[in-house]
């Protein structure tokens, strides 16, 4: 009896250490943004708000988080339609739907560097490297997986009598799609769709090979300021990008979770 | 609804379907002629081939060989949102994003109809169904009875002239049940189109319907009005089928029918055959009719029902059989020793076709 509540005790301050040893660096940054000193040092001697005025002036910090911006919306939509239809045919299909699963997913399990590596080499050949056309490709290619398996799991527990139904009331294929289905699939759709948006927003690895000195998003600049100069801009871009990214996934999980109390209401 | 809709004739002949991989067609060279107006029901044990003709008629399975004709015209080839045929499902099919008044509109928007009628249609339907002050709620909001007759006042809304039903109180407890077979049945004497009816309820067949057709393996096998069926029925399945019977198997030769054990009247040719006695035709002692027949037994149980009793017999020579018997009849108890006689026009001979399948 005590034996195990101390062991829940002792689990307790475990747990809470390691979320403070994973989340402190991370909220770091946040202070050192507002530092008015032109360095990392922590704590700040002063503060201020001069690193966002230059993260939001500065041409190359600006336009990079425009690009970033822009390249996580087109691949957004693509990754969405695609991920949606991919869905659909591994979930209805029936034969080969577990290979085309594994197929699709495997962006999630190959290691990123590989990706990128492969990625470099065929761009390369087909002078993909430092286009857009090559960034909306390779995010793509990363953030399908994301939809595809979001999808697929709220297309699982979808109840195809309701496309008969649908049918016998006069709705083609098409009108039930747009009508029934995808109101219904909504959730997953949605939330797939924001992670699509993170992983393009926040992806690094494989855009240091194909981003060019002119076209360059986000996280490579920022990558790119933290091996050449030592400006504390940077602080202001990650806090930037933690937002975005925090905001963005917070509305996934509540899309989820508003998507799984419709569910639990129907079985009611 | 008001208007006056008559109901469509529904043909189907040769019907055959052979699915994907497999040999044995499901549904065999099907002739069913469904007249306008008429409540048939389609009964059948499971995998007998009454809901795949059903979703061939809908257009949810393509059709190997046959016609459907609709009013004369072959449907066969046509997609199902272009039959204008209504259809309510065994788990209602109710989509649950829009509350039940836009069920309802759903198939009045596909039709392109005004903002206004489609309004006042729906107030309607939903008042034939008895749910006029729930359209505003989601079906998850509603109890499964009510979600079934949402779904009715959707199939019926747009005025299909046919209704085709898929075993729809079938994932209702009983008493729901009864309370929609009589809504069922108050709505087709109410609009007067076809209604076409799948079960495996044998006691849901007998109440509603106008004709039953019965299924088993892929083929009809006999189609009559509930009287006919149960009175007439054409071979041991349907007599088995529907209701309980007592059967006894044997040769028939000049009007006698030999069961090895005993020598039984009977009207019908010779040969190998079948009679069937209903329960309730057979009484205990003598029953003062000059054509008759009587057997000996032993009572093996009583079961009181309420408004009558089932009395299992062990008849002389092997035979189980049962009789249902008055309350006020005089009682017997097990073990006792009685003679049962029964009308000779009360039995019905049938040929002997079922014992392979029987034994199976």
């Amino acid at each position: 009896m005590t034996g195990s509540t101390t062991l829940r005790r002792v689990l307790t301050a475990f747990a809470v250490l390691i979320a403070i040893w994973l989340v402190v660096p991370v909220l770091i940054v946040i202070p050192i943004s507002f530092s008015g000193e032109n360095s990392f040092a922590f704590p700040p001697a002063s503060w201020g708000t001069g690193h966002y005025v230059t993260f939001f002036t500065e041409r190359s910090w600006l336009t990079s988080l425009l690009v970033s911006l822009q390249l996580a919306v087109i691949v957004t939509v693509i990754a969405t339609v695609l991920g949606t239809m991919a869905a659909f045919a591994i979930v209805r299909m029936t034969r080969g739907s577990g290979a085309l699963e594994r197929f699709f997913t495997a962006p999630l399990i190959v290691p990123g560097i590989v990706i990128a590596v492969a990625l470099y080499v065929a761009f390369l050949q087909w002078g993909l490297i430092g286009t857009a056309t090559g960034f909306i490709a390779a995010h793509t290619v990363l953030s399908l997986p994301f939809v595809v398996v979001n999808v697929a799991n709220v297309l699982r527990t979808y109840d195809r009598t309701l496309d008969r139904a649908a049918a016998m009331l006069g709705a083609s294929p098409w009108t039930t799609f747009r009508v029934v289905t995808l109101p219904i699939i909504r959730p997953g759709v949605l939330s797939g769709a924001l992670f699509a948006f993170v992983t393009s927003f926040d992806e690094v690895v494989v855009s240091l090979f194909v981003q060019s000195p002119q076209l360059q998003t986000l996280p490579v600049r920022m990558f790119t300021s933290i091996t050449n100069e030592v400006d504390p801009t940077i602080a202001a871009a990650s806090t930037v990008v933690l937002v975005v990214s925090t905001l963005v996934l917070g509305m996934a999980g509540l899309a989820r979770r508003t998507g799984t109390t419709t569910r639990s209401k129907d079985n009611a | 609804m008001p208007d006056t809709t008559t109901g469509a004739g529904i043909e189907v002949t040769g019907l055959t379907k052979i699915f994907k991989n497999t040999v044995k067609p499901a549904v065999d060279a099907i002739d069913l002629d469904v007249r306008p107006g008429e409540f048939m029901t389609l009964l059948g044990p499971s995998g007998s081939g009454k809901t795949t003709v059903l979703n061939m008629i809908a257009g949810f399975e393509d059709v190997t060989a046959g016609q459907i004709l609709l009013d004369g015209e072959d449907i066969a080839q046509r997609p199902p949102y272009k039959r204008n045929l209504g259809m309510v499902f065994q788990d209602y099919a109710l989509f649950p994003h829009m509350t039940a008044a836009q069920n309802v509109a759903f198939p009045l928007q596909r039709r392109k109809i005004g903002r206004e009628e489609t309004a006042r249609r729906v107030a309607e339907a939903l008042e034939v169904v008895r749910l006029g002050s729930h359209g505003d709620r989601l079906p998850s909001q509603l109890s499964g009875g009510q979600q079934q007759r949402v779904a009715l006042a959707r199939a019926i809304v747009f005025r299909p002239r046919a209704l085709l039903l898929d075993e729809p109180l079938g994932a209702l407890d009983k008493r729901l049940r009864d309370s929609l077979q009589l809504e069922i049945a108050r709505l087709h004497s109410e609009l007067g189109i076809t209604f076409v009816f799948v079960t495996h309820d044998q006691e849901e067949a007998l109440a509603l319907s106008d004709r039953i057709a019965v299924f088993r393996d892929g083929r009809i096998e006999q189609v009559g009005t509930p009287t006919q069926l149960y009175e007439t029925p054409a071979s041991h399945f349907v007599a088995t089928f529907l209701g309980d019977s007592n059967v006894f198997s044997g040769t028939v030769r000049g009007g006698v029918l030999d069961t090895g054990s005993s020598a039984l009247r009977c009207e019908g040719p010779d040969g190998p055959g079948t009679l069937i006695v209903r329960p309730e035709r057979m009484t205990i002692g003598a029953n003062g009719s000059t054509a008759q027949n009587r057997l000996s037994g032993t009572v093996t149980g009583v079961v009181y029902q309420g408004a009558f009793r089932r009395i299992l017999v062990d008849f002389d020579g092997g035979a189980h059989g049962m009789v249902r018997d008055g309350t006020d009849a005089p009682t017997v108890s097990t073990g006792d020793r009685v003679d049962i006689s029964w009308d000779v026009a009360h039995s019905v001979l049938v040929a002997d076709d079922d014992r392979a399948v029987v034994t199976t």
